[in-house]
């Protein structure tokens, strides 16, 4: 049976030459361009779409917008899947899959209204008061058994297909909602010269103009609202945005929004689903409306029972009847119109309820008029069947238009913590006194139920935003329209019933549960919601919340504003997690930062690994090599015979210039830089300002007012940060100048006996780079290849002569190429971040897993590198007691005693024969390795006094995977404790 | 949030990082006899005001300029912002501070 | 009056008109033997604790709101006891074992669940600082489990692993560590005390203190003066509001934590997951709804709410670890004022100012403490001398060296 009004009576705001076909729980039908999934679903007589959360009553569609609670669908199929959908505002595209969710067994035969029945034990909080015996069953059954009966649509658990976009706009007025207050202020702050963005949530904009029958300017409402339209599109000073919610108020006039792109489409066809705005306001008006609430009475919600403004969208817009006989109950003058627009849609009014005493406006012949009355009672399973009245008369019906006044949409105004006032004259909360910066408020969001008073209102918003930006307000009037009939009454639930009478519909809160909670002491509007999870579903409460807190205040014999009032946060409606991420997902997630001989790397077939952002070659299998140790064992072995080259970008290059440099690099490092001869480096150790040490590296310093330093590959950005700091707070009055240089020079180690050979190769002959013309920690500028400009440094992480050599980032590909090839005599091996670790580790050096944050120059043993001489940032707070106590940890070394055991980072240091406790705990592991030259494993770590305990056996217990081991405490320098071989 | 910078003009917060309370400019003389006690003070006790406070924000995103921002800690209202190294330098020379400042919102 | 099943079945035959109010709506007395300012989680604990375990029952819990309003409210209730310091660990096990006891030792189900918990990792030095963190819980008491590649798959395969920008080598599994609904956690606590005669007193808000001669002999409140032999403010993320009052300044600054919470779906996530590189962890309430949250902005704060920039951070993290949330769309985003130390660890300590107790610093930890920091908050009021789980919570340590610094962040707040 069609419930779609012939065109001849109502043609409605839909495309009745274009029909668009689709399914509900397998159902095929057809709807029109310009429905909604409910309006097509009305048309075509469902009633029955949904079940609700906990008890699972059979519902029907309730409202025509996004403060729908009931008629969550799950849209689309398979990656696709949508849960939660509502069919409300979710646009008929040709093709639409939709299912309902959360029930047991088929829709109208759902296993789990069993629940319905039990609903005496099944009260607000019942939860908390049981389920607690025996202890162990909470987990295995108890929550389980709970978890599967609750919430509502299910994820299709594979990744989301689509993609999401973000964008940023600025604008001078930000109008939101364009309904007639939102398009008088849109076309009056545009008339003004303003640069405007007009967003509304709705695929066609005009708001309650296409839903009603009032006349604008002498014209049909939707007629007018298509003309200024009209108008703004052809402004170019106009963004109009729709299927764009603006669902947050941020700080200084920054405002999040949300814009479907291809949701109304059946194919997103490569184009991103949804764009995340950040909208720049400098003004905003909010013009969003107001929302209908119901009455609440004893089983007010069946399929069927519709909110009145809501069947009148249907009718006039989709020309969809809600129901053939149709029966209003309603506390204002606004459901009287449903009667006139019903009729004049094609359908029949049964009855006209009113709680008032003295009827407003004439009905349409053939209505009952019932004043003073109120309805006790509904009938029907899965579709309403008949109302109860008070006074006992049973009305037969299909569709119950119920309207309890109108709520401001007052949510913007609270996302910054105002809070909203009682209004008595319309009984709602209209906004506060402080609303978010720069924002106004117009139309019925504001509080203004007429059509006349929300143009004016807008237009006068607009004008004195426009004023405040210092524009001329247009001269222009707002459009003319006559101030319809508004009059409401305070009434908002029909009481003593022993039915359930329900005021959050998707929750399944009725009024019985809310007088539970005062009982109970939970009276505080939070306590309330908190109890009884009103407001807490996907609506959040956009049709509940109010009347919850007027049962409330009734119960504790409060007013309202009493009672307290409820705020909202953002967002105003659901908004995807896959929008607010955007691009950054997958791989895509960071960026990735690649070194110059990334290329050069993967063509010889490197395992590379994350440093960071950072990816570097980790080691690089050769044919024929099964496992990485093989590998890492080679290219340690291959340094210490012969030669090795290493990538070592990644680590940070802040090059350090003025008058002051030497000076600037005194008051930052422990130890001092201006006794530092140019052409020389030497090492650095930074603390924080709290005495921990922050990070080292090696500085070298090319003239007199000129150093390049280095800093750890993680902390490059943090060290820049504090530099910068120390330079522009701390010592303001010095000369200095700081430049992150990490991405502009491509560094290589090269290290080995074989080093010096392989670069003579490679550096100009005119550079002098024998031992004695260029000795141990020196630095200079050299050429290579040929007369590229390079910087070559003697410094040695490994041990062995070593060197680094720095190009222009644009050479670092060809440089490790010619290196190779340079090489080849002496059979030069790449080696990666495995290798340089086992090499550190056999010279005892520490990296980030000892400079942790945590530890101090006294626990690492480079306490005579604090310098006593001069200051530097943390070496006061590095002087206290718990800091210099003789019994800290020390950096030392460890082997197994058994030289076949593993040792493992993470162990924790125990006496032998003490049980692994907290209590026994002298230290841990923090690094370890296999070293092929000592044919064991060794390791570094923190333990207790560890200076005065070499020689000494301890347990290195690791009680996480099973496993102990005998370790001897071992001095951290595993290879050549003289260093003769770097000096070589 | 919008941060005027004196420089650069209105940049998005999510330009800058912030490190804290603007006192930690002023860094206590090592030399004092109560250095310690001084450096305790600076380093870890807050007035962690409910209301204006002046902090410390770094253009990290941007020009690197250290910023000290006047921002109230209830409503987020900025109501002044200027360069660090103008409000460090004035308080070496004892003058009051002739800073390049950037409006607010 | 007990909860029980039977009581259930016997109220509703009875029109479930018999029950009674959870707690007392009491007027104020003159004096108590302790007052509690804030009633918090902290705060409520530490009145059921002082009341029950020390006998100490003459006690009124001064709440500016109505109970359970500070971030008891409004946190992502996961509960852990996965701490790697000494100093922090024993303590944070401790409030394990209470949250394992807790429902039927205050007769209200807060629903503690012990789904587990995950936390990933990256790098092998990642690795390496979970396998030290991991050996700490053992040792400590907890437990604590390694898991490779392979079993994180076996848990969570909805997770990135093909794609991801950090791939997951593993992960730390705490398997007591879990969720608890987190009102039900205060109201359990609110109506313990109250049937032990402690006076919760709602919308009265403490203005000042009452001290002479460096003893605390009272509080201030817009309810008039009220005398206590103890005062113990308990107030997190007003903390440096409160005790400026009684001229201290503190280790602290105020930020702001958002979190979020999807609308309600079947049940798709089984415990808590943290994916720490992207700054994002989540689970999934009974509801149904995916609880997720991140960083903390950054600036300093007492406005409950927080900025675009870091909700967007946040479900970036999550897209980037399990795409499948794409889809799913989030409902509400809220904020949390969050008491930050300088270390990231708490204080639960006397002050210089005799009989004025301090608990703060939680950081956005404080909600898995709850029961361990009432308890151990109840017996420094009781016997002036701390719990042994809490020794080195003192307001002192900073003064020493003695920090107790997880993240070896350093004296920045904004890092931990």
């Amino acid at each position: 049976m069609s419930f779609r009004s012939p065109a001849s009576i109502k043609t409605g705001l839909i495309d009745r030459d274009t029909s668009l076909a689709f399914s509900f729980n397998g159902r095929q039908m057809t709807g029109h361009a310009g429905d909604t999934l409910a309006s097509a679903l009305i048309a075509n007589g469902v009633k029955l779409v949904g079940r609700s959360f906990k008890y699972h009553r059979p519902r029907g569609i309730f409202t025509a917008g996004s403060e729908e609670p009931n008629a969550l669908v799950t849209l689309r199929a398979g990656a696709h899947s949508e849960p939660n959908t509502r069919a409300t505002v979710a646009e008929l595209f040709d093709g639409l899959v939709a299912r309902s969710q959360n029930h047991r067994g088929p829709l109208h035969f759902d296993l789990l209204a069993v629940n319905d029945l039990l609903s005496p034990f099944l009260t607000a909080g019942f939860y908390y008061k049981t389920f607690m015996w025996p202890k162990s069953f909470w987990e295995k059954l108890y929550e389980p058994v709970i978890r599967s009966a609750a919430g509502l649509g299910r994820l299709s658990g594979a990744e989301d297909p689509d993609s999401y976009d973000k964008g940023f706009l600025h604008c001078d007025i930000l109008v939101i909602g364009a309904g007639p207050a939102g398009l008088s202020a849109a076309l009056q702050a545009a008339r003004s010269g303003a640069r405007v963005i007009l967003a509304d949530e709705d695929f066609l904009p005009g708001g309650r103009l296409n839903a009603e029958t009032y006349e604008v300017s002498g014209m049909p409402g939707y007629r007018w609202a298509a003309e200024t339209i009209a108008e703004l599109r052809s402004m170019e000073t106009v963004r109009l945005m729709t299927r764009t919610t603006v669902y947050g108020a941020y700080d200084h006039g920054v405002y999040g929004a949300l814009e479907k792109k291809t949701d109304h489409l059946a194919s997103a066809d490569g184009k991103p689903r949804q764009v995340l705005w950040r909208i720049y306001s400098k003004q905003a008006i909010l013009c969003a409306g107001a929302t209908e609430r119901p009455i609440a009475f004893a089983n007010n919600d069946r399929p069927g029972i519709m909110l009145a403004g809501s069947t009148r969208t249907y009718a006039n817009r989709f020309a969809a009847l809600a129901g053939k006989r149709v029966t209003i109950f309603t506390n204002n003058d606004d459901g009287w119109r449903t009667a006139t627009d019903m009729v004049d849609a094609g359908a029949q009014i049964a009855a006209i309820i009113d709680n008032r005493e003295i009827a407003p406006l004439v009905a349409p012949a053939g209505a009952a008029i019932v004043m003073g009355g109120a309805i006790s009672d509904t009938g029907g399973r899965l579709a309403l069947k008949s109302v109860t009245l008070s006074n006992g008369q049973t009305i037969e019906t299909d569709c119950l238009a119920v309207s309890g006044g109108w709520n401001p949409n007052v949510h913007l105004t609270c996302h910054q913590r105002g809070r909203p006032q009682w209004n008595a004259a319309i009984n709602a909360f209209v906004p506060g006194g402080e609303l978010p910066v720069g924002m106004r408020v117009a139309g019925s969001a504001s509080g203004a139920l007429t059509l006349a008073a929300c143009l004016a209102q807008g237009h006068k918003a607009a004008s004195e935003a426009a004023k405040a930006l210092g524009f001329t307000p247009s001269r222009s009037r707002p459009a003319p329209a006559s101030d319809e009939a508004s009059a409401n009454s305070a009434f908002w639930h029909v009481g003593n019933s022993k039915k359930r009478a329900w005021v959050d519909l998707q929750n399944d809160v009725t009024t019985k549960d809310i007088k539970l909670s005062h009982r109970e002491g939970f009276r505080s509007v939070e306590h309330l919601k908190r109890y009884t999870t009103m407001g807490m579903a996907t609506d959040q409460g956009k049709t509940a919340n109010i009347l919850g807190l007027a049962i409330m205040a009734e119960a504790s014999g409060k007013s309202i504003p009493e009672t307290g009032t409820t705020i909202f946060r953002p967002p105003y409606t659901p908004v995807a997690i896959g929008a607010l991420a955007g691009r950054s997902r997958g791989s895509e997630f960071r960026p990735t930062r690649l070194t110059t001989s990334h290329q050069w790397a993967k063509e010889h077939g490197a395992i590379f690994v994350e440093a960071g952002m950072w990816l570097r070659a980790q080691w690089y299998p050769k044919v024929g090599e099964t496992h990485w140790r093989e590998s890492v064992d080679r290219e340690a072995l291959a340094v210490r015979r012969s030669v090795g080259i290493c990538d070592v970008t990644t680590l940070g290059k802040i090059d350090v210039q003025g008058k002051d440099a030497a000076r600037f690099l005194d008051a930052l490092y422990t130890n001092t830089f201006s006794t530092l001869p140019v052409g020389k480096v030497r090492y650095g150790l930074m603390l924080r300002e709290d005495g921990m040490v922050y990070d080292d590296g090696t500085t070298a310093r090319f003239g007199e007012n000129h150093f390049v330093m280095t800093t750890t590959t993680a902390n490059a950005v943090l060290v820049f940060r504090r530099m910068e700091f120390a330079r522009q707070c701390l010592f303001p009055e010095m000369d200095v100048h700081l430049i992150s240089a990490t991405e502009q020079w491509a560094q290589f180690a090269v290290a080995g006996p074989n080093s010096r050979k392989l670069l003579e190769r490679v550096v100009g002959r005119e550079h002098d780079i024998s031992n004695e013309g260029f000795p141990f920690m020196a630095c200079g500028e050299v050429t290579v290849c040929g007369g590229t400009r390079a910087r070559l440094f003697r410094i040695s992480f490994s041990g062995e002569l070593a060197y680094e050599i720095a190009v222009p980032a644009r050479y670092g590909d060809a440089l490790v190429r010619r290196l190779m090839e340079a090489g080849r005599e002496f059979d030069v091996t790449p080696y990666g971040t495995e290798a340089l670790n086992v090499l550190r580790i056999e010279k005892g050096h520490a990296t980030a897993n000892e400079l942790n944050g945590q530890t101090t120059a006294l626990n690492l043993g480079l306490e005579k590198m604090v310098s006593k001489k001069k200051d530097c940032i943390g070496r006061v707070m590095a002087g206290r007691e718990a800091l210099i106590d003789d019994d800290a940890v020390r950096l030392v070394g460890f082997r197994p005693v058994n030289p076949q055991d593993s040792l493992v980072s993470g162990a924790h240091f125990i006496a032998r024969g003490d049980a692994a406790v907290t209590e026994n705990d002298q230290g841990w592991m923090t690094s370890v390795c296999y070293s092929p030259h000592l044919e064991t494993m060794i390791g570094l770590g923190f333990i207790r006094r560890g200076n005065e305990r070499i020689g000494e056996t301890v347990i290195a217990a690791d009680p996480l995977r099973g496993s102990t081991c005998e370790v001897e405490i071992v001095s951290p320098h595993f290879i050549d404790q003289q260093g003769e071989r770097l000096r070589g | 949030m919008i941060i005027h910078h004196p420089l650069l003009g209105p940049r998005d917060a999510a330009e800058f990082t912030v490190l804290g309370d603007a006192s930690l400019i002023e860094r206590p003389d090592p030399q004092s006899a109560d250095a310690e006690d001084r450096f305790y003070d600076y380093v870890y006790l807050r007035d962690n005001p409910a209301g204006l406070h002046r902090e410390l924000w770094y253009h990290e995103q941007g020009d690197r300029s250290w910023l000290v921002v006047t921002r109230n800690t209830l409503t987020h209202e900025v109501v002044g912002v200027e360069l660090a190294r103008d409000v460090a330098l004035a308080k070496r020379t004892g003058k009051r501070a002739r800073t390049r400042k950037g409006g607010s919102a | 009056m007990k909860y029980s099943a039977l009581r259930i079945f016997t109220e509703a035959l009875g029109g479930n008109k018999g029950w009674k109010p959870v707690w007392r709506e009491p007027e104020p007395k003159a004096r108590y033997d302790v007052v509690i300012i804030g009633g918090g989680g902290h705060g409520l604990s530490t009145a059921y604790y002082l009341a029950k375990e020390f006998g100490i029952t003459n006690v009124a819990v001064l709440e500016k709101g109505w109970l359970g309003s500070g971030n008891i409210g409004r946190n992502t209730t996961i509960i852990r006891s996965n701490y790697l310091l000494p100093g922090n660990e024993p303590f944070y096990e401790l409030s394990m074992k209470l949250w394992e006891g807790l429902e039927q030792d205050f007769n209200y189900n807060a629903m503690v669940s012990q789904r587990g918990i995950i936390n990933l990792f990256h790098s092998d030095s990642q690795r390496d600082a979970y396998v030290r963190r991991g050996n700490a819980m053992l040792m400590a008491g907890a437990d604590a489990e390694l898991l490779d590649t392979e079993g994180v798959r076996r848990l969570c395969p909805f997770l990135d692993f093909d794609n991801a920008r950090f791939p997951i080598r593993g992960g730390l599994q705490q398997k007591r560590g879990g969720t608890a609904r987190h009102d039900a956690v205060a109201w359990g606590y609110a109506r313990g005390a109250d049937s032990r005669g402690v006076d919760l007193i709602q919308n009265c808000e403490v203005t000042g203190f009452d001290i002479a001669n460096g003893v605390c002999k009272g509080v201030v409140t817009s309810r008039g003066k009220i005398a206590a032999n103890k005062v113990a403010v308990c107030v997190a993320g007003s903390s440096s509001r409160v005790m400026a009052a009684a001229g201290m300044r503190l280790p602290i600054e105020s930020h702001v934590l958002q979190a979020f919470v999807s609308e309600g779906l079947k049940p798709v996530i089984p415990g808590v997951i943290t994916f720490g590189a992207g700054h994002f962890y989540i689970s999934q309430s009974d509801k149904g709804g995916l609880v997720f949250g991140g960083d903390i902005d950054g600036y300093n704060t007492y406005a409950q709410r927080g900025n675009l920039p870091v909700v967007e951070d946040v479900c970036e993290g999550g897209m980037a670890i399990m795409p499948m949330i794409g889809r799913a769309r989030l409902l509400r985003m809220w904020g949390g004022v969050m008491d930050m130390s300088m270390d990231g660890s708490p204080f639960i300590d006397r002050t210089h100012i005799d009989g004025l107790y301090f608990n703060g610093g939680w950081c956005y930890g404080g909600f898995k403490a709850t029961p361990a920091s009432g308890y151990c908050y109840a017996h420094l009021i009781a016997r002036d001398h701390p719990h042994p789980v809490a020794t080195e919570l003192r307001l002192d340590r900073f003064k020493t060296g003695r920090m107790i610094d997880e993240k070896g962040a350093g004296a920045q707040p904004n890092l931990h």
